[in-house]
């Protein structure tokens, strides 16, 4: 498990993280969610150790990270970098032997990871010459050759097209299920969504949300529900207590506490047939608006 | 836990000649680097045979000029005074045409005014005999005899002019083109690796300052093999055109400009990459290369043109940044006392360690800034500490 523990860091006068706390834990995938400039790339090449922080600490496994064992990390920087005039696997291996692995076991490890990736046939051509979503691949199997103690991706997804998404999902899952914790950042709140066991959402500098995914849905909008009926709905709008969000016949979107949604429920019940009631959990995109815009009202405040 | 058998990390030292085999093998691969090393030999033995070519070979008179040519002459032979008491010591000699002298100091004379190419006269070492000359001895004669003669040179001062104007020229000519070669290509590398981003995960899997050990481990060995095989390619041409004899006098200045140019160019190398590391594209190396490109050219063009001045030349040899050029000079013209270049060599070392040092915190703390320039007191300032 790799936490972070109250992290700042000012670049300059400008505060670019400020006690900035979150776990990873091992054999999940965690997202990290935040827009440009929020501190996410920041974040991460702390934890990575190539910046040092002013404040704060980060632990695996509840041990300060010695050297040795950030050089086992995996790591796939936004800006997507491998030299375009090497051969693919031979710079996959050079990667390998670079963390340690001796020079055939890193070549057998860089074509066994190629091979996963469909990529045996362009192993031995020159990165340059293959199409732009086969280096994004080859990129990602860098981060992977040597199999990570704890995987950290800036924008794995950015720029893919939906083959090598679906690809990348896979690859992720796997390098997760292998028991590894496994840290992300994306800004498309989609695929985080379809992938993540647990979500960081950072703002400002600050981590402004965190938790198990379900969990943030539960906490971070006022539950809303879904009910269809036999006979109009109409007589919803007066119940207290309830904000009805959308309204046609015998269907209704609304918002209340759940006290107050078994009510409506008994209530239509007692008009008639219950089609459908349920929970309806908002979509990730929505909380993330509505934590910034919380956010961005606190700091109007303050 | 499972899946956490990762291999044990390389130590950075390690992990420093990975990089310098990376480099090495980037740069052996390419075309251009193949075909401009070739050009660079051929122009070398080139430069060294066709000379000697068109003046019908070094050994095909005095330098008198006139009437004597065809006195000293025959054919494309030579003419060599000898004293009649050593005759029988010389077999007849293809090439080589046999005029008697009376005595020693008959045949001197003859070699003084020009008239012959050389005189054999008696002498009391092991060979019995010894060669007077004006300027180098004929190979054809040494080669004949089956004990190498002693060799009185006459006049070495007016062959030296020239020799040594070529010999500091050459020096500081195969200085400046490794330096500027591959200066330019570890800065090349640098900034290719910051503008394509690898430098960010080569940093996840590598310390900073054992990539940049790498990086300048990689190009020395590089600069220093083809500095090598300049050297060699020299020696070769000289023995092809049967000038040899100029290898006893540049044999051990040119080894000892190997020993400083090995050292130099790390301290060049060094300095080449960290100033390359404060910019991320390639278009914008130009100006922070430009004071390292005068650190480079500034001490040549002093050695060269200031050649003739033994006061300049003589702090320039314990200048880091002359001093792989002004001390081989300085020993090729026999000035430097046998423990000068070892004092130079020390400062010389000393000058690089620091460079590197200084080098290694400029690299660590830019090389991850992408963007606008970064500037030197950014990265060596008190601010920058926390980097």
């Amino acid at each position: 498990m790799l936490e972070i523990n109250g992290v700042s860091r000012s670049f300059g006068d400008r505060k670019a993280l400020d006690d900035v706390s979150f776990t990873c834990r091992d054999g999940r995938l965690t997202g990290f969610v935040g827009g440009n400039g929020a501190g996410k790339t920041t974040t991460m090449r702390i934890i990575l150790g190539v910046l040092s922080a002013d404040a704060g600490t980060v632990t695996l496994d509840g041990r300060p990270i010695a050297e040795s064992t950030r050089r086992t990390f995996g790591y796939m920087p936004e800006e997507r970098g491998l030299y375009p005039k090497m051969k693919v696997a031979e710079q996959l291996a050079y990667l390998a032997r670079l963390r340690g692995f001796e020079r055939g076991d890193a070549d057998a490890r860089a074509r066994a990871l190629l091979a996963r990736l469909g990529l045996t046939e362009r192993a031995d051509d020159k990165l340059e010459a293959l199409s732009l979503g086969n280096q994004q691949r080859t990129q990602v199997a860098a981060a992977l050759v040597h199999d990570p103690t704890f995987l950290m991706l800036d924008e794995p997804f950015s720029g893919l097209d939906p083959m090598a998404v679906e690809t990348v999902q896979g690859v992720l899952r796997e390098q997760a299920s292998r028991g590894a914790p496994v840290l992300f950042s994306s800004h498309q709140l989609d695929v985080v969504e379809r992938l993540c066991d647990d979500v960081v959402i950072i703002a400002g500098g600050r981590i402004v949300a965190a938790g198990e995914r379900e969990e943030l849905r539960a906490a971070y909008t006022r539950p809303r529900y879904q009910i269809k009926a036999g006979a109009d709905l109409g007589w919803v709008r007066e119940v207290a207590g309830v904000e009805v969000l959308e309204l046609a016949g015998g269907e209704a979107l609304f918002e209340s506490d759940e006290v107050t949604a078994q009510q409506v429920l008994s209530g239509a019940l007692s008009r008639g047939a219950v089609l459908e009631f349920a929970p309806v959990r908002p979509r990730l995109a929505e909380i993330f608006r509505e934590v910034i815009e919380n956010e961005q009202n606190v700091e109007v405040a303050a | 836990m499972n899946g956490r058998a990762a291999a044990a990390p390389p130590s950075e030292g390690r992990a420093a000649i990975m990089v310098a085999e990376r480099e090495i093998n980037a740069q052996v691969r390419s075309k251009s680097f193949v075909i401009s090393t070739a050009i660079l030999l051929l122009v070398v033995l080139a430069g060294i045979v066709v000379p000697s070519l068109l003046s019908g070979g070094d050994d095909g008179g005095p330098l008198g000029t006139g009437g004597s040519g065809d006195e000293t002459t025959v054919g494309t032979g030579i003419v060599v005074a000898v004293v009649d008491e050593v005759r029988g010591r010389l077999p007849e000699l293809p090439g080589v045409s046999l005029e008697p002298a009376a005595d020693e100091a008959d045949a001197r004379s003859r070699v003084e005014a020009g008239t012959v190419r050389a005189a054999l006269v008696p002498d009391g070492g092991p060979a019995g005999v010894r060669i007077v000359v004006q300027d180098s001895p004929p190979s054809e004669l040494v080669g004949a005899l089956t004990v190498a003669p002693a060799i009185e040179v006459l006049n070495p001062a007016t062959a030296d002019e020239a020799v040594r104007s070529i010999v500091t020229l050459g020096f500081g000519l195969v200085f400046l083109m490794a330096a500027m070669g591959f200066g330019s290509t570890i800065a090349q590398s640098t900034v290719v690796e910051k503008q394509t981003r690898v430098v960010e995960i080569l940093l996840s899997a590598v310390p900073a300052r054992g990539l940049l050990g790498g990086k300048i481990l990689g190009n020395s060995v590089l600069a220093l093999g083809q500095t090598a095989a300049i050297a060699a390619v020299a020696v070769l041409g000289l023995v092809l055109t049967g000038q040899d004899h100029i290898l006893s006098l540049v044999g051990a200045p040119m080894a000892w400009f190997v020993v400083f140019f090995a050292v130099g160019f790390v301290l060049l190398a060094a300095m080449f990459a960290a100033a390359a590391s404060l910019v991320s594209r390639i278009e914008d190396t130009g100006p922070v290369l430009q004071p390292v490109m005068w650190l480079v050219m500034i001490p040549y063009f002093l050695v060269v043109f200031g050649s003739q001045n033994d006061t300049l030349l003589r702090v320039a040899s314990y200048v880091p940044f002359s001093a792989p050029v002004a001390m081989p000079v300085r020993l090729y013209l026999g000035e430097a006392a046998w423990w000068e270049p070892l004092a130079s060599l020390v400062v010389l070392a000393a000058g690089a360690l620091v460079v590197v040092a200084l080098a290694a915190k400029v690299y660590q703390r830019s090389v991850l800034r992408m963007g606008a320039r970064v500037h030197l007191k950014e990265v060596l300032g008190r601010r920058a500490a926390t980097t």
